[in-house]
């Protein structure tokens, strides 16, 4: 079965209001996991767990998400590493590398300003819209 | 001493149910503790009781080789208290099962001598983390403290006194 982006918008947010107990109308497609969402590290395989039970149209055929394709689990140590982070800025080369590992988020605002903060902010519901629509094309 | 909040499994299907059932006592201290003079088990006990039958579950389908905690309480609804004499039964589903860990869906019923027919208690939704795979990469000791040998000795006892094998 094939979904319309507005279709999956609508499951992405039920999701999201389910998993983070959140009201609907905060779940914006700007809004951030972490930041406006109040996402938990227990909370992104809730909604790892949830998307693939809503996508899941045919049972023999189950959308599944593998691990850390949607969020990348990783992104702290990157953080650590002084290639990819210099003086609180992401490093060019710490972008290619986050673009490489996120390539369903929005880099326009990000690369105005590369901060550390505003790397935790690439992760917004659209980013998540965006993944689960690539994906179910793919299949 | 390992507080354990259930008595017995009564079904107990490999990675994908089971459900164990805890007779309650007036003689037990704590039901007298929420309302004075009204003996009654303390929703947050419930809640204990649905997380160990899930976990063992949860764990069992690892061989016990993750150390399973209760990561997340999705939801729990409840719909009627439980009274000293009657007999609660904890049914877990696994919903979702990964390397990461796991998510349940738990149905609380209770019933007792005179009231045959199940009545609901709670819909409790849990998720459990195997929390050596967490996705911080944060480091745990490496000795199972969950699923400890005293723990295992005991689960052996519930098979060797009940039908049900685990």
């Amino acid at each position: 079965m094939a979904f319309s982006r507005d279709e999956i918008y609508a499951k992405v947010q039920n999701v999201l209001v389910d998993a983070l107990g959140v009201d609907d109308d905060e779940v914006t497609p700007t809004a951030t996991l972490s930041g406006d969402l109040g996402a938990e590290s227990i909370d992104y395989l809730d909604i790892v767990f949830r998307l693939e039970k809503a996508f899941t149209a045919d049972p023999t055929k189950p959308f599944k998400i593998p691990r850390g394709e949607l969020f990348p689990e990783d992104i702290e140590t990157l953080k650590n590493d002084p290639s990819f982070v210099a003086d609180g800025k992401i490093t060019p080369k710490g972008t290619a590398e986050l673009k490489k590992r996120m390539p369903y988020a929005d880099f326009t605002e990000f690369e105005k300003d590369p901060t550390v903060d505003a790397a935790n902010g690439l992760l917004t519901v659209n980013t998540v819209v965006n993944y689960v629509e690539a994906k179910l094309k793919a299949a | 001493m390992r507080w354990i909040w259930i008595d017995k499994f009564t079904e107990f299907t490999s990675k994908t149910s089971a459900t164990a059932v805890k007779n309650v006592s007036l003689a037990e201290e704590h039901l007298h503790d929420l309302y004075p003079a009204f003996p009654v088990v303390p929703h947050s006990l419930i809640v204990e009781g649905m997380a160990q039958t899930a976990g063992i579950l949860v764990g069992e389908a690892r061989n016990f080789a993750e150390k399973v905690i209760l990561a997340k309480i999705g939801k729990a609804t409840f719909h009627r208290l439980v009274r000293p004499g009657e007999t609660i039964a904890y049914a877990a589903k696994i919903e979702q099962l990964n390397e990461i860990g796991a998510s349940i869906a738990g149905t609380v019923t209770v019933t007792s001598p005179d009231q045959p027919t199940p009545q609901k208690v709670a819909d409790i939704e849990l998720m459990f983390s195997h929390i050596d795979q967490n996705m911080s990469g944060m480091a745990f000791p490496e000795h199972n403290f969950v699923f400890t040998e005293q723990f295992t000795e005991l689960l052996k006892n519930y098979r060797t006194g009940s039908s049900v094998t685990i």
